[in-house]
């Protein structure tokens, strides 16, 4: 096994482990925090099929943020999007056989990287050109979009200018899914595409792309309005040393 | 007081480019060392005061989820930065929910967090000094909670959550706010927030119901520590004697009047409103509410019925079942609680109110939707019910009435100013800048049909208003109480 392959292997679990262990920490940590009072925001749903659609197009067509601010919900749901078919593209270098549908988006994914990096660098541009949002952007900020439009570039160098032994890679991958390691191709452009992306997997569960689990624990967004018909009581509400 | 120039109204709302500094003088007078002791905090500044406060942050945090996911997932997208009326109005950048609602979040990082911990300037995590507890101390008492900020957070971040736990914690460390600390004392010992004992408050009844005779011809009844009545009316104290709040409770009284409904008042819970909510502290908001349970029981009532106020709504509405109830032993046939605009309402549904429209003839109006009512509850069995129930009373009980733009009412209403424990003298600058965008969105009908008076359902609202439209050219007396619409529309039974 040559260093590269290695450090790669080892790099790809490290930081799947700290993806994984971090969510469900986190996500267990939210789970189990009480919800001492009902602080649902209007429009509040008074069912809980209202809270599931009120979530589902949360998360699919950010409702609130179409309404606070039409750049960032463009410039912001285009990434996301994309992202997303970026994602589902990539599906088919841990998969094998390839799923159908998997075939079926790779044409049109495939440019999902340019729209992605389109909608980062309108994100970006604000942080610079609107004051309010300059003042509220801290470096980590800054660096968490420049990881995300590296990652799109590199994907896209490797996809369209340079190239790359696409069959030895996805070999390497299957290889870490099954336990039977192969070697890593030796390219400088996709191992600089892959550091990024794990380190961005080693960030998540430390940073605020914590809002994607968060949002369905946001008591705000997921609670029924209904107090005055069900009483609301978390596990520690009726204690005194509790707060709302 | 600081000089302070009055904002121009401009024709079309702009948002302004952010002033760095702009309101770092605005701070409401400390606590004294009394009033901080008697609701149960310590009586001056501790001196470890910074250790104090770290692990009650972590205590808040591990005990709320709201708060633990709120400071986790905002991703700093800025679409809040332009949503705050104190914003808005002062153009002060910690006025930005975001950027307030970080002067908490980076304190958390630095002291909770990995990042934090170890790389504070990365992510911008700032430690807990004295220069951050002024900071903490000024710009958390210029947040009236009115959660319009998290109606346009994709993530619904609650910016009133996070100021309700900063001022827990200064309270923790001994720095109160004067006003609101002073209100939860009195509204704990002597059962209002005017400090108005049982015999004063008998006696202003009294001398209303004359009023009202003198008025109308008709005997209405305002009645006091009734048993056995059947419904228990809990309103805002201002109620009693402030303008133009005691037209509304006429209102209320001439509409139990008319509905032959049998009411009283309680000495015991003679306030509505909670204050222990803007500060924050879940024990003193209970405490306060345990008040109208016992007055409740006490009098032997079924239904419990809150007068005009936005915030004591919130409280009544979505939290007094936790923290007071159950209530089995109130008639289950009604909410409970219930408003009483939601009476109301139901009357004129079945039409057990003679209404005469033209009483209101000589007026013109609008309605200001009171933040907590908008964004904090809800009246009537739909979602949605707290917009359509007190405009549904307006166009029953007068002929003139024309909403405010789009984007100033209902689910993005804006506060008035001076809710959320800011309602105080050593405030009023914040206050006059806050209600910029009410004020405009208000001339603008003025303007365009002729408004001339503004309906608010909130005693806090009401109290802002006078004081602050003079400022922006109109009279103290065109914001009115809804009941107060009501109260002359409705005819009463001479022959009763």
């Amino acid at each position: 096994m040559s260093l590269l392959t290695f450090i790669f292997t080892l790099l790809f679990y490290a930081a799947t482990a700290t993806i994984v262990a971090g969510l469900a920490f986190k996500i267990r940590l939210y789970a189990i925090t009480p919800t001492p009072l009902r602080i649902p925001t209007t429009p509040a749903p008074t069912s809980l099929s209202g809270v599931i659609a009120r979530l589902f197009f949360e998360v699919t067509l950010f409702n609130s943020l179409f309404k606070a601010n039409k750049w960032i919900w463009l410039f912001g749901w285009l990434f996301h999007a994309a992202l997303l078919f970026v994602l589902l593209r990539h599906l088919r270098y841990f998969t094998d056989p390839v799923w159908g549908w998997v075939d079926t988006i790779q044409p049109y994914g495939k440019y999902g990287a340019f729209i992605m990096v389109f909608g980062l660098g309108g994100l970006w541009a604000r942080r610079f050109l609107v004051d309010r949002i300059r003042f509220i952007s801290s470096p980590s900020d800054h660096l968490m979009l420049a990881l995300l439009v590296g990652i799109g570039l590199t994907g896209i160098g490797v996809k369209f200018v340079t190239g790359t032994d696409i069959v030895a890679v996805k070999a390497f991958f299957l290889g870490l899914i099954y336990f039977d390691w192969q070697p890593m191709p030796s390219d400088w452009l996709l191992s600089f595409h892959l550091v990024l992306v794990a380190l961005l997997m080693i960030i998540f569960p430390f940073s605020k792309l914590l809002h994607a689990p968060g949002l369905f624990f946001s008591p705000t967004l997921n609670q029924i309005d209904n107090p005055r018909e069900k009483r609301h009581t978390s596990s520690k509400s009726a204690s005194s040393d509790n707060r709302g | 007081m600081i000089d302070f120039e009055t904002p121009v109204l401009k024709e079309y709302p702009i948002i302004p480019l952010i002033q760095p500094g702009a309101m770092a003088h605005s701070k409401p007078y400390v606590a004294k060392q009394d009033l901080q002791e008697k609701i149960g905090f310590p009586g001056e500044l501790i001196d470890d005061w910074q250790e104090v406060a770290i692990k009650k942050m972590g205590e808040l945090v591990s005990k709320s989820r709201a708060l633990m996911v709120f400071l986790d997932t905002c991703v700093k997208c800025g679409a809040c930065t332009d949503k705050c009326h104190y914003f808005l109005g002062t153009a002060d950048p910690y006025n930005m929910p975001v950027a307030r609602q970080d002067l908490f979040r980076d304190v958390y990082r630095r002291y909770f967090t990995f990042a934090g911990k170890h790389f504070p300037k990365l992510v911008g995590a700032k430690d807990l000094d004295k220069d951050m507890l002024d900071l903490w101390y000024s710009y958390f008492h210029q947040c009236s909670q009115c959660r319009r900020c998290s109606v346009y957070c994709p993530f619904g971040i609650d910016t009133a959550e996070i100021s309700m736990a900063a001022r827990e914690i200064l309270n923790t460390i001994g720095v109160g706010q004067k006003y609101c600390n002073e209100i939860i004392g009195k509204a704990q010992t002597i059962g209002n927030n005017l400090g108005l004992p049982e015999p004063a408050l008998a006696d202003t009844l009294e001398g209303l119901e004359e009023d009202i005779e003198e008025e109308t011809g008709v005997k209405v009844r305002l009645p006091l520590d009734e048993k056995n009545a059947d419904i228990l009316l809990v309103t805002p104290s201002a109620d009693f004697f402030a303008e133009p709040h005691v037209d509304g409770l006429i209102g209320y009284a001439k509409v139990f009047h008319a509905a032959g409904l049998s009411w009283t008042l309680s000495s015991h819970a003679s306030e509505a409103s909670n204050f222990g909510l803007f500060i924050g502290s879940y024990d003193n908001m209970q405490k306060i509410s345990m008040r109208i349970r016992d007055a409740a029981l006490e009098l032997g009532v079924k239904r419990i019925v809150f007068g005009e106020c936005g915030h004591a709504w919130r409280v009544a509405y979505n939290f007094l079942n936790t923290l007071a109830g159950p209530f089995d032993f109130l008639d289950q046939n009604y909410p409970i609680p219930q408003n009483i605009s939601e009476v109301t309402y139901d009357l004129i549904q079945r039409n057990a109110l003679t209404l005469d429209k033209s009483a209101n003839d000589d007026k013109v109006l609008t309605f200001h939707d009171s933040c907590n009512v908008a964004r904090g509850s809800r009246m009537g069995d739909v979602a949605g019910g707290q917009f359509i129930i007190p405009r549904e009373i307006i166009k029953a009980t007068c002929n003139h009435f024309y909403d405010m733009a789009d984007d100033t009412i209902k689910e993005a209403t804006f506060c008035c100013g001076g809710g959320g424990g800011l309602l105080t003298d050593d405030l009023v600058e914040l206050r006059v800048k806050g209600a910029l965008p009410r004020m405009e969105a208000l001339k603008q009908v003025v303007d365009n049909h002729g408004v001339t008076h503004m309906v608010a359902i909130c005693a806090i609202c009401k109290s802002q208003f006078s004081k602050v439209m003079p400022y922006y050219g109109f009279e103290m007396d065109q914001v009115i109480s809804l009941h107060q619409l009501v109260g002359n529309a409705i005819v009463l039974n001479r022959s009763e």
